[in-house]
């Protein structure tokens, strides 16, 4: 599945990065802990936060995330949507809560990456 | 130049999870049994007992750091660090506005007290203050300069409610001056394994939320207590000197 049809199915808007609408989604991730994703995302995952800080691109290109859907209505400023935009990481936002929006990748396919590092 | 010893993050009854025992007269006593020249008075998302401290501390030799430790919108904790009263109730103003309406619930979180100089309790703060304000650790740091003051990014060390935990590094082009080590971790056992904060000012405090746990954990050599002062000690500036002795 690609990001594309991810922005369609949950009905996101995308508001940065669509040069990676493209890209193949491997699996899923959620955490607010940047932290975390460093340690526990995977590459071509969907990442799932209501962090809005321009660091969430930096992570999300370090990891070759496929995108970032921002929850909870969060707006990422325009810092973040420049890093997005140079990066290719598409950015879609979402009124719904984390958990909603995971329950809803989980009912279209998405699972955790089975090479997810569990440390 | 003077030498001076410092502790620059206290909590005071004003935190809803500090103990009882800390009250003005006697953060100052112990302040003094410690040998502290500085004191900043850090409660979470307020200031209204730093003039209490302050007045206590009258005489004693001790300067009060007017401060808060600030719960930014990503969950960073973030001391702010002013030299007036006048400077933090203002900066609490901006902090208020940007809370969320919730009451505090005393028995789930603790009773937050405002009290003088004596320790009487004068009123209770009823605001929900260990909670994030909607303010993100950008335009808290900015603001604060802004001010008259100077940010740094509390324990960093911790796996919660800082910095690293939060925002997973130290964001490009951060304005803060200094980043925080608690009492929990051994300064240069930290550094070992974030090898590239090396360049970063640091500093080491006690968090303290009891008498027991306040600490000369900084030693400066400054022309004046200020935070001004602090800052250029900390970048080794101009002469000044910043030690951590954690």
């Amino acid at each position: 599945m690609t990001v594309q049809e991810i922005v369609e199915k949950l009905e996101l808007k995308v508001v940065a990065g669509r040069s990676g609408l493209h890209k193949e989604v491997t699996g899923g991730y959620a955490s607010d802990l940047l932290s975390c994703v460093i340690a526990g995302a995977s590459e071509g995952n969907v990442w799932v936060t209501l962090q809005a800080h321009p660091n969430i691109v930096a992570v999300a290109d370090l990891l070759e995330l496929a995108c970032i859907v921002v929850s909870e209505g969060m707006e990422p400023d325009e810092e973040t949507l420049g890093r997005a935009n140079e990066s290719g990481i598409p950015i879609l936002l979402a009124e719904e809560s984390t958990f909603t929006l995971v329950g809803k990748l989980f009912q279209v396919g998405i699972r955790e990456s089975e090479d997810a590092d569990q440390a | 130049m003077q030498t001076l010893l410092a502790d620059l993050h206290v909590h005071t009854v004003l935190s809803p999870c500090a103990e009882i025992e800390m009250i003005p007269p006697l953060i100052v006593k112990r302040g003094h049994d410690l040998g502290l020249d500085m004191i900043a008075i850090t409660d979470h998302n307020a200031a209204g007992n730093v003039v209490a401290v302050e007045r206590a501390a009258e005489g004693s030799g001790i300067t009060v750091i007017a401060g808060m430790e600030l719960q930014t919108r990503e969950e960073v904790h973030l001391l702010c660090l002013f030299d007036t009263v006048d400077q933090v109730h203002a900066w609490q103003e901006v902090v208020f506005a940007h809370l969320p309406a919730r009451k505090n619930e005393p028995k789930v979180f603790g009773v937050q007290l405002i009290v003088d100089e004596t320790g009487d309790l004068l009123e209770r703060n009823e605001r929900l203050l260990l909670t994030s304000s909607d303010l993100s650790i950008d335009e808290a740091v900015e603001m604060v300069r802004g001010m008259g003051g100077i940010p740094i990014a509390a324990h960093v060390d911790r796996r919660a409610y800082s910095l690293l935990a939060s925002l997973g590094f130290v964001p490009e082009g951060l304005d803060v001056a200094a980043l925080e080590i608690s009492r929990r971790s051994v300064p240069e056992a930290f550094l070992s394994v974030h090898e590239e904060l090396r360049e970063w000012p640091f500093i080491t405090s006690s968090d303290a939320h009891r008498l027991s746990e306040m600490s000369a954990s900084m030693r400066f050599c400054l022309q004046k207590p200020s935070v001004r002062e602090i800052e250029l000690a900390l970048r080794h500036r101009k002469g000044r000197r910043a030690e951590m002795l954690a």
